[in-house]
């Protein structure tokens, strides 16, 4: 379907449409991030200026931008696509050649009133491109080898760039998020079968030749995999930080130590605690019930999604909507699974509660295209 | 792109597909993470609360004060001061190396100091870094006042040992210092306090033999900390026992006086109560100052305290065992008495010397004394005497004799290396040298020569037992606290107490007779008459070609191949208070090196201050009065040794 056929009078016009924004969904991002102001006022020992503060004023801004998205029509973004991913890509490059240099840290532009990383505003262009792409390419074509090749290359683009960085977890989300949207556009299973097939060959074959004369790795390379898949292999380095993040959501209990109680976190013995370990804090102090409760936010949050696109007959809407809680899906899980020391540490934030700019302005834009599906769908 | 609406409700049939598959895959991992969330918090959860607890709490031991040592009078010998040390914490100082180099324009910092905290700011550890030690109040006022340029720098304030009577009793308290690696080594199992940074033990000395009691036991305080170990609060507490103060039988300013009548002399003397045993003074001179051990001596200091010949370090009075000489012919006369061999009223004929087996014994005058009784042969100490009445009772018994008096025989007192001497036999000599006794044996030994070796401490116990006829045994340690030691009562020693007293009369005549080898020493206060007995010690064989030459004057010699001079005495003669023993290393002849400072330490025990110059030979009084005059003593409420009369 082309915009054109989008039966345009249907669609709310005006304030009106902030009647059909699913309503649902912004109450329980608001719960989310309000968590995240929770445990950073905590974190800060009772202080809200340090980061709770900003936190919310930038929840705030990406409020505004949400309903600025939301109330534009889906189909302008869907034809952004294109400009979103070159433009993301440009800045990708710009990072790479210039960020070491001219603004001091990599990863990092300088907008002048905020910095971003446009590693994260990526995963939002990707999804929306290969959205648009699904929704361009007839559909008896999706599974041919040459309509399957052009969206690979266009996700492992950027996946390459980002790795170059270096930055594992957003590269190896990336990758995830694409290959998701890939799925859900109905891309044979047989592609994923046989990518899993020869990805498990690779690393079995990497590992199986290990001390032997064939080995593909120097020993010191195949040491540093060692440490990063299990870390208590170095217990004065990422051990150290995975075994206190551990104690720290042990020792929650049930119940929790209470609000502000935190040993862990409040006597320092926590990594990060404010960023990519804020998990573990909510761990400690609020225990299995804090969050269990936070999954459960979060599993709403995708449920809304799903059902929204799933009640979407535009292609590009629903692939789109997929994408966006796909990668709000990889951010939790990869979070939590790392600081309960199930994956590896890869420096994933905590979605809407992580404190940092670039990851919630990211979500903020990527639940506005939600909304604009929402409020746009054909009814 | 035109497509069919059948073809786009295909398509979003499939997509609906995909995305609920997604869904279940979602929902599979999400229960994989709500598993893991139950087993971590509720399953391991006691697990981990206690982890948490273990990382919070940090349990801090308080170190106790260390008892003080004290005199019987309560005179301060060992005392603890507050020490001011300034530490840089690496959490509140962002880059140390440069807190360092300010800390060191505000302070003067010393370059090994500042070296060594440099290489310590430069390691990754979460404990502070000590810069300096032992600073004055004024340094630390002065960080006070510079406080905000000083980040992370931080005045401690703990407490160190400091002896107020430096050198006097270097050698009898000791020292502490720094908990070595062999320290913790031979102990079992060591107190954790020995662990704490800045803790220090005795080394040597009292400190250290009765560390046990000085050092108590530490409190602890339960504390919580943060990651870096900096303390957030207290938690709870419990205090220690602080060390317990020990009163030893030593008075401070006899010691004082006996230390500095021995100067810089290689020398010792020991000063002790006949009746209780009590040591009075146990001073080894040169001396040392041991604040410079608890500070961290220098290498030149060290250095200089090693290559002295005079061997300052040593402690002569109780580590040091010299041959006694003419001091043993008292033993040697006491074995012949109660053996039965001689009589008091015995008398040899002494010709210069004695031929035994084809070899003449000489006797110090050449000319011989004519003959002698008992009396007359300890007066005069003549040699040939004891040469012939040792080979009448034999070795064997004059051995068993001196042990009787405690020689051959360690005391037990709490100080360091406390020599055993050599009482030789028979058997000792077949079991140390596998060779028979000789009869040239039993002669050197009977004039306390050859192997017979004794530290000054077993002579003063010898010159008391001889006084008492008891068996009394030295004390050094008064009181433990609140707690005197008991006094042993001393045993008899079983000997005629006629032979004992004939003994005496010989050691009084040669105070107090005019022939006497140490008449010019005597006290002529009739309440404080002394008896003694000089000695002087070969430490060389004196060669054939020497002797051709004729006699040569110890003054003639290198300072290290002169005799010992030596004396033991007592007094007063009627009822004896104290006992004396002298050892001049090298110091030439026992009457004239060590019989005069004999007297003046035993004056100076039975005096309250001065020893009184009534006491002392009219014609000597204005040299005596000199002396005193030019005797730094340290005053009696302690401080710097100061001239009386300057």
């Amino acid at each position: 379907m082309s915009f054109l056929e989008y039966r345009v009078k249907t669609a709310p016009a005006g304030l009106s449409k902030f009647l059909y924004v699913n309503w649902a969904l912004v109450v329980l991002v608001a719960a989310v991030a309000s968590v995240g102001f929770l445990m950073l006022y905590s974190i800060a020992g009772g202080r809200l200026e340090v980061w709770a503060e900003p936190q919310m004023k930038r929840f705030a801004a990406g409020m505004v931008m949400m309903f600025a998205i939301a109330v534009v029509p889906i189909w302008f973004w869907r034809n952004m696509a294109g400009v979103a991913y070159i433009g993301t890509f440009v800045l990708l490059v710009a990072v790479e050649l210039f960020g070491r240099v001219g603004m001091g840290a990599q990863r990092w532009i300088d907008l002048g009133f905020m910095q971003v990383q446009p590693s994260e505003l990526m995963k939002l262009a990707l999804v929306m491109l290969l959205a648009a792409y699904y929704d361009w390419l007839d559909i008896r074509k999706t599974s041919r080898p040459l309509w399957v090749l052009v969206p690979v290359l266009l996700i492992l683009a950027p996946v390459v760039l980002v790795l170059l960085q270096p930055n594992l977890g957003t590269s190896i989300m990336l990758l995830l998020t694409g290959a998701t949207v890939m799925f859900a556009a109905g891309v044979s299973v047989w592609y994923f079968i046989v990518v899993a097939a020869l990805g498990g060959a690779a690393v079995a074959g990497v590992f199986f030749t290990r001390d032997t004369p064939w080995q593909f790795l120097h020993d010191y390379q195949y040491k540093r995999i060692d440490t990063f898949l299990d870390p208590s292999a170095d217990p004065l380095g990422a051990g150290y930080n995975i075994l206190q993040a551990k104690i720290a959501f042990g020792s929650g209990g049930w119940t929790g130590r209470g609000f502000m109680q935190g040993t862990q976190s409040r006597l320092n013995f926590l990594p990060e605690k404010h960023t990519d370990f804020i998990g573990t804090t909510l761990a400690e102090e609020f225990g299995f019930l804090g969050i269990f409760s936070l999954l459960l936010l979060y599993l709403l949050i995708l449920g809304f999604c799903l059902v929204s696109a799933m009640q979407n007959r535009d292609r590009f809407s629903s692939l789109v909507i997929i994408g966006i809680a796909a990668t709000f899906f990889f951010f939790f899980a990869v979070n939590l699974l790392m600081v309960m020391g199930l994956a590896p540490v890869v420096g994933v934030p905590l979605p809407l509660v992580s404190y940092g700019g670039s990851s919630m302005l990211m979500l903020m834009l990527a639940f506005g295209i939600v909304q604009s599906a929402h409020v746009h769908k054909l009814r | 792109m035109r497509r069919s609406s059948r073809d786009s409700e295909d398509a979003a049939r499939a997509v609906n597909r995909r995305a609920l598959l997604l869904g279940g895959a979602v929902l599979a991992l999400s229960a994989v993470m709500g598993a893991r969330m139950r087993y971590l918090q509720v399953d391991r959860a006691e697990e981990y609360r206690l982890l948490a607890e273990d990382n919070r709490v940090s349990i801090r031991l308080i170190p106790p004060a260390r008892g003080r040592i004290l005199d019987p009078n309560g005179k301060l010998i060992a005392d603890n001061e507050q020490n001011y040390r300034v530490v840089i914490s690496r959490e509140d100082a962002p880059d140390p190396v440069d807190v360092l180099h300010r800390l060191g324009r505000v302070i003067p910092i010393s370059e090994a100091d500042f070296a060594a905290a440099l290489a310590e700011a430069g390691k990754r550890s979460p404990q502070p870094i000590l810069v300096a030690d032992r600073l004055p109040w004024e340094d630390v006022s002065r960080i006070a006042l510079n406080a905000p340029a000083l980040p992370g720098v931080l005045p401690e304030v703990g407490l160190s040992r400091v002896y107020p009577r430096d050198t006097d009793f270097a050698h009898v308290v000791g020292y502490v210092g720094a908990v070595s690696d062999r320290d913790l080594q031979e102990l079992e199992e060591p107190d954790p306090l020995l662990r704490t940074p800045q803790f220090q033990i005795g080394k040597i000395g009292v400190e250290r033999w009765m560390e046990d009691a000085l050092r108590g036991s530490a409190g602890h305080r339960r504390v919580e900390v943060n990651v870096t170990g900096r303390v957030m609060r207290d938690l709870d507490r419990k205090e220690g026992t602080p060390g317990r103060d020990l009163r030893l039988t030593i008075d401070a300013d006899v010691q004082n006086y006996v230390q500095t009548r021995l100067g810089n002399d290689s020398a010792a003397c020991v000063v002790m109560n006949v009746n209780t045993g009590d040591l009075k003074a146990v001073c080894s001179a040169p001396s040392f100052d041991p604040n410079l051990f608890v500070r961290g001596i220098s290498h030149t200091d060290y250095n200089a305290l090693m290559e002295n010949d005079h061997r300052p370090l040593a402690d002569k009075s109780v580590q040091g065992a010299y041959p006694p000489g003419s001091t043993f012919k008292m033993m040697t006369a006491m074995a012949a008495l109660s053996a039965g061999v001689v009589n008091p009223a015995h008398s040899v004929r002494c010709s210069g010397y004695l031929e035994i087996g084809g070899r003449r014994f000489h006797c110090w005058k050449r000319a011989g004394h004519g003959t002698v009784s008992l009396e007359r042969a300890l007066t005069e100490s003549c040699d040939v005497y004891f040469y012939d009445v040792a080979m009448k009772v034999g070795i064997d018994r004059i051995a068993e004799v001196g042990r009787r008096f405690g020689l051959g025989a360690r005391h037990d007192l709490p100080m360091s290396a406390i020599a055993e001497g050599i009482m030789p036999d028979k058997a000792w000599k077949l079991a140390r040298h596998k060779a028979e006794w000789r009869i040239g044996d039993t002669v050197n030994a009977a004039i306390g020569q050859g192997y017979v070796l004794t530290s000054p401490l077993q002579l003063a116990v010898m010159a008391a037992r001889l006084a008492t006829g008891k068996a009394v045994v030295p004390r050094l340690v008064h009181a433990i606290g609140d707690e005197e030691q008991p006094v042993a009562p001393a045993a008899d020693l079983g000997f005629d107490p006629a032979h004992l007293a004939a003994v005496r009369e010989g050691m009084s005549s040669v105070m107090n007779s005019g022939r006497g080898t140490a008449h010019a020493s005597r006290i002529v206060d009739e309440t404080m008459l002394m008896a003694g007995k000089t000695g002087t010690s070969q430490v060389r064989n004196i060669t054939t070609a020497e002797r051709a030459r004729g006699v040569i004057s110890n003054d003639q010699l290198p300072w290290e191949s002169r005799d010992h001079a030596l004396f033991v005495g007592f007094a007063p003669v009627d009822a004896p208070r104290y006992a004396v023993s002298v050892v001049v290393e090298h110091g030439g002849g026992g009457s004239l090196a060590a019989a005069p400072i004999a007297r003046d330490a035993i004056l100076r025990a039975m005096s309250d201050g001065l020893p009184p110059l009534s006491a002392y030979p009219a014609s000597q009084r204005p040299r005596i009065e000199t002396q005193h005059e030019e005797m730094p003593l340290r005053p009696p409420e302690g401080g710097p040794p100061v001239l009386i009369r300057a």
